[in-house]
């Protein structure tokens, strides 16, 4: 185990890179401390496998340093780093059985086989694995594979960290419930740094106690879970957490006010307001859909369309051009044609170019 | 534009893919067909297309036995969930090929084409091949090529399931928005509850080569037929915890009952029932005043939080509850804790698990 430092990393896969546009990873500084739960969250293309990589070895950064614990590892090979990692598609030797699968990463190693038994034994017990040890692999389902995935990255005792690149994405919905919340679970048990990369919000925030939330090469917001959804830093965290993501406004600024379509609307970091608007910068407000309620008096919005999610319902709403989705509970009475919407002063705050005041 | 099966099933090499089907898709609406993987979503798709052939039975569309009918003479398309496009071809030619196959005017199909880029935003790449376009854009080319030729049935299977968390969220609002002037059926396969739930429409459930269920999506969700097709329609899942019924009292475990008092559910003969709790309805609960509520005692397995609200899977009388509450409720694993729900907002199945609309209960 080990404390992880990313240190002032850039990785370009351009010859000589000259602009920002050149780089996939454009700087990224982190330190994750040791036995923690961390995510790497962003869409697709946003640079987390090229990091990943670079943990990993497989990739040598352009700039910066990657330290485990002291040790400067920057340049070392995947094999002397000493880490588990687990893939989107479970990796699994068909013709072996599920035990000798487990077993491999230690006898690859040489581990006397009494205690391969032992731990072998001990990983198939948390992974639910215990019945099916002397059945060969290719029989299983997706998800049974992937659990051999994930348990043949647990079972070494000694690694440095252990890395999941999009683990549950083949895995079906009422399955991917049980798979996430037993992975949460091995971890609190076994205490090892993990580092889980994913473009699904839903996973990053259940799994990490920290998330790094990474849209195009830059991080823009590490937190926890609370801390991300309750105060976004950047419009894009509130936006890619949160589903509907938060509603961003464009709005004005006068004398310390935001102004929204000519409503003055209550804002919790009203005190920064004056300068944001002086600085000239583009000005929006941030509200999530959970706080936004129907009410007397408000915005006024034309209701555009109902979606029925069960236990609630997304009422989407137009100011103008602009659209605002508010979260009703189910059973609450929706009007149709025009409503009004209040938000939650204590949740509503404002954005100046992307970033919160 | 009806489709109907008519005592469908399909068998191959001896084993029965899909038991024998009756169902009638909502013509001319949005259909969603919701299902683990292998409970026959895709079989059910093909059948519909004409790519398979009924074992028996009879398949009709629009008032016409087109059972066995290829499908090239039907007039179908199909989104896949791996983005097929022809990769030689730019984002233009690849929306306008089912035009040039079926022989539509030069002009009619710059037209057609133009306004399927622009209502899938696609019109800043039409001279761009597929592999100079992210996974959410080639997926909009091919199901602008779904939609550009007037299908009568429009078959999307999985359709969002390779694509972001973020990029799925936002077609699939749009979705529904594409085929509302539209005169065609549209069937659309998930795997996610709660994105059958969002599409709206129609759903039928499946489980292991059956539709267990079909109705309006709200209906299903809120008025399952069966046990079954509850936990299809759920997440995160529904529990389903036994309670004994004799006299007006219900007892779960030990400590945890209620008196049903009179009415529907006191009238219910007496032996063993399954309440349909969804997680939300079952949270954790302070010492002591629980109101009308029954309280459960159990052990902690892991708390999963996600910044606005915390699930909960602990374990009671040998079965894992699923207890979804707002905020965050931290607890550590093994811990004992006690959560609480109202009868009067669970479900009530009897032993075979079909479900009793009884008052007292949802």
């Amino acid at each position: 185990m080990a404390r992880i430092t990313l240190d002032n990393l850039k990785h370009s896969y351009v010859p000589s890179p000259s602009q920002p546009s050149d780089y996939a990873l454009k700087e990224i500084d982190v330190s994750w401390t040791d036995g923690g739960a961390y995510a790497l969250l962003g869409p697709s293309g946003c640079g987390k496998t090229t990091l990943l990589n670079i943990i990993s070895g497989l990739l040598s950064p352009s700039e910066g340093r990657v330290l485990f614990d002291d040790r400067d590892v920057t340049h070392e090979a995947p094999d002397d780093r000493n880490i588990a990692q687990v893939f989107q598609f479970p990796v699994v030797y068909d013709t072996m059985t599920v035990f000798d699968n487990l077993a491999f990463p230690l006898r690859n190693r040489g581990v006397a086989e009494s205690e391969v038994r032992s731990r072998v034994e001990a990983i198939a017990e948390m992974t639910d694995l215990t019945a099916m040890l002397d059945r060969r692999a290719s029989g299983l389902t997706a998800d049974g594979k992937q659990k051999i995935s994930l348990g043949r990255g647990l079972v070494r005792e000694d690694v440095n960290v252990i890395m999941f690149d999009e683990p549950l994405t083949v895995i079906d919905p009422h399955l991917k419930w049980q798979l996430r919340s037993k992975l949460k679970e091995l971890h609190q048990r076994i205490e090892t740094t993990m580092i889980y990369v994913t473009h699904d919000q839903t996973e990053a925030l259940t799994f990490a106690d920290q998330v790094v939330v990474m849209p195009d090469g830059v991080v823009v917001q590490i937190g926890t879970p609370v801390e991300l959804f309750e105060r976004p830093q950047h419009t894009f965290v509130g936006h890619f957490i949160g589903s509907p993501g938060m509603n961003v406004l464009p709005c004005s600024v006068e004398n310390g006010q935001a102004v929204f379509q000519g409503e003055r609307v209550a804002i919790e970091n009203a005190g920064s307001a004056a300068a944001a608007s002086a600085a000239g910068k583009a000005t929006e407000i941030g509200i999530r859909p959970e706080f936004v309620t129907l009410a007397d008096a408000g915005i006024p919005v034309r209701i555009n369309k109902v979606a029925d999610a069960g236990r609630f319902r997304i009422v989407e709403g137009y100011a103008g051009e602009t659209r605002i989705n508010a979260l009703i509970e189910d059973g609450d009475d929706i009007p149709s044609g025009t409503a009004y919407l209040a938000f939650d002063p204590a949740q509503t705050r404002l954005y100046a170019d992307g970033w919160l005041t | 534009m009806a489709l109907e099966f008519k005592s469908v099933t399909f068998k191959r090499g001896g084993e029965t893919h899909i038991y024998e089907t009756d169902l009638a898709l909502e013509p001319g609406g949005f259909n969603t067909l919701l299902g683990t993987t292998l409970s026959g979503k895709t079989t059910l798709m093909q059948l519909m297309a004409g790519i398979l052939k009924p074992t028996t039975g009879e398949i009709w569309f629009d008032g016409r036995n087109v059972t066995g009918v290829s499908v090239q003479k039907r007039n179908v398309s199909m989104v896949y969930q791996q983005f097929i496009n022809y990769p030689n071809m730019t984002v233009f030619e690849n929306i306008a090929s089912p035009l040039w196959v079926a022989g539509v005017a030069r002009r009619e199909v710059e037209e057609r084409v133009g306004r399927f880029a622009d209502l899938l935003k696609l019109t800043p790449m039409l001279k761009r091949k597929p592999s100079e376009l992210s996974g959410g854009q080639q997926q909009r080319t091919a199901m602008a090529r779904a939609l550009v030729k007037d299908a009568d049935l429009v078959l999307l299977d999985e359709p969002l399931a390779n694509l972001d968390f973020k990029l799925r969220e936002e077609l699939r609002d749009e979705l529904p928005k594409l085929f509302a002037d539209r005169n065609c059926t549209v069937v659309y396969a998930t795997t996610e509850p709660t994105e059958a739930l969002l599409l709206g429409g129609h759903t039928a459930a499946l489980h292991e080569g059956r539709v267990i269920a079909f109705g309006p999506t709200g209906n299903l969700y809120r008025r399952p037929t069966n046990l079954k097709a509850a936990e299809v329609f759920s997440e995160p899942p529904i529990n389903a915890i036994r309670a004994d019924k004799s006299g007006d009292r219900f007892t779960i475990d030990e400590t945890a009952g209620w008196n049903a008092g009179e009415g529907d559910l006191a009238a219910l003969p007496d032996g063993t029932y399954y309440l349909g709790v969804r997680p939300h309805h079952l949270t954790p609960s302070k010492d002591g005043d629980n109101g009308p509520a029954v309280a459960l005692q159990g052990r902690i397995i892991i708390t999963e939080i996600s910044g606005s609200e915390s699930v909960i899977h602990f374990a009671h009388e040998g079965q894992t509850l699923i207890s979804q509450a707002h905020g965050v409720h931290a607890f550590d694993i093994g811990d004992m804790a006690s959560f609480a729900f109202d009868p009067a907002k669970c479900l009530i199945f009897d032993e075979a698990g079909a479900r009793i609309s009884a008052k007292g209960v949802a």
